[in-house]
């Protein structure tokens, strides 16, 4: 390992109101998860943050449940067993097929719902899902609770409405109703960025966000809205351009990521017709 | 120095374990250097290579993306656990899942933790966080199925299987 640990901090909280309290009035600290992309970040020197929240232990923050037709996912239910979720594959097979290609067994084990959205990845594999699926992401302090529309979390290049004393609790997911797709494009099956990920329900109205093709995932409505209203495919295709803005970087070509765009958007409408 | 930090106890190979070290310290930092288990290696450390895989509550981890924190009463398995004698070790060496050695206690333990009698699509997805550079794979899919296969394990011996195993994977080195 190239850092140093020794200049890091870390504070363990026996309960999510200590951890709460802890966020509130000894802050700023950064919370810990599943830590697969926080040993990467320190790594790299890309995280400069260090003091640390363990919030592992906090039991509070798993777990899967149902409630009249909303899905509540605990903040630190891993991909794993987002997987093994009988619940989830019938209702929300998207985000099985998202949880299934990040990293592999290993990262899976450890990743975790909540840590995909805090760590803020414009290429997170879930975050076209939350995005499609109109997710709310609840969001505590020691003296609220919010929820925020997913497509709404973000306000930047991995910023978001997260307070510095607010922790990612849970993510809701109402009934998604209509045929739900995912594709991820990247260099091989496991333990690759993508290159563009999509995400796509199709309602009668359909939902469809794109990750890996601008700042932050994105919800292309004017798309989405085209579509509705009966456009082509081809002239969807061309709006659809308007709506990604994707770079040139070490994964890929900026040119290339608006063409795979254009084609998922394609095998989205096949698919799911 | 090493007073200033709380006791960590966990359970290592079956046996109580106690470390006092910075809670940050990675898990694969832990075992080689505080506990001496130098079976579990380290290829990226970041958690792309699967050479430093150990089996954490029953799952497949990476030891290098692990703070040591995050132990506390968790049951810890390495390599050395299977004490050089689970089938999947001899099936490994029998069949030619072995060349530089680097991967194979990930790789094994990535097995392991498939639990008995996996496709061999469960051995694909279930060992695509391991990579290896010397065998193509095959050799290592191969020890797998095989260390599954009692009836075929009791009725060739096991130096002609040794060599087979041996004469395959030599094959695949002289495309590459």
């Amino acid at each position: 390992m190239r850092t140093a640990i020794s200049p890091l901090a870390l504070r363990q909280p026996r309960s999510l109101r200590d951890a709460l309290r802890m966020l509130r009035d000894e802050g700023p600290l950064t919370p810990l998860a599943g830590c697969t992309d926080v040993y990467v970040g320190l790594n790299f020197g890309t995280l400069r943050d260090q003091r640390f929240l363990n919030i592992w232990g906090l039991d509070d923050l798993r777990g899967i449940v149902v409630g009249g037709d909303v899905i509540r996912i605990g903040a630190l239910t891993t991909f794993a067993e987002v997987i093994g979720s009988p619940l989830v594959r019938r209702r929300l097979p998207m985000l099985v097929a998202a949880s299934r290609e990040i990293g592999a067994v290993q990262i899976q084990n450890r990743g975790t719902l909540g840590g995909n959205i805090a760590n803020g990845s414009p290429a997170g594999d879930t975050l076209p899902v939350l995005a499609a699926a109109e997710a709310l992401v609840e969001l505590r302090s020691i003296d609220w609770t919010r929820k925020v529309p997913f497509v709404d979390f973000y306000t930047g290049y991995r910023a978001s409405v997260r307070r510095p004393d607010e922790l990612i609790t849970a993510v809701e997911f109402p009934r998604v109703g209509g045929a739900q797709w995912f594709r991820k494009v990247g260099t091989r099956a496991a333990q690759s960025i993508s290159k563009v990920v999509m995400a796509g329900v199709r309602s009668e109205h359909p939902r469809i966000a794109f990750g890996s093709v601008a700042p932050t995932v994105v919800r292309v409505r004017r798309t989405e809205d085209a579509l509705a209203s009966g456009a082509t495919l081809a002239e969807a295709q061309r709006i659809l351009q308007e709506e990604i803005s994707p770079i040139d970087d070490i994964r890929s070509t900026a040119a290339y990521r608006r063409h795979v765009a254009a084609n998922l958007l394609a095998h989205f409408w096949t698919d799911t017709r | 120095m090493t007073a200033a930090f709380r006791p960590i106890a966990f359970v290592l190979n079956g046996a109580s374990k106690s470390v006092r070290v910075h809670p940050l310290k990675r898990l694969l930092d832990v075992l080689r250097e505080e506990c001496g288990l130098t079976g579990t290696k380290e290829g990226c450390g970041e958690g792309e290579c699967g050479a430093c895989t150990v089996i954490v509550n029953g799952q497949a981890v990476n030891a290098c993306l692990v703070p040591v924190a995050q132990l506390a009463g968790a049951k810890v398995m390495t390599i050395e656990g299977l004490k050089g004698r689970h089938r999947l070790q001899r099936a490994f060496a029998e069949f030619g899942g072995a060349q530089c050695g680097i991967c194979t206690p990930g790789m094994i333990l990535a097995a392991v933790a498939l639990g008995p009698h996996p496709t061999l699509e469960q051995v694909r997805t279930g060992l695509a966080g391991n990579i290896c550079r010397c065998t193509g794979y095959e050799g290592i899919y191969r020890a797998i199925r095989k260390s599954e296969d009692s009836v075929a394990r009791r009725s060739r011996p096991a130096g002609r299987l040794a060599k087979a195993g041996r004469q395959k994977t030599g094959d695949r080195r002289r495309k590459t």
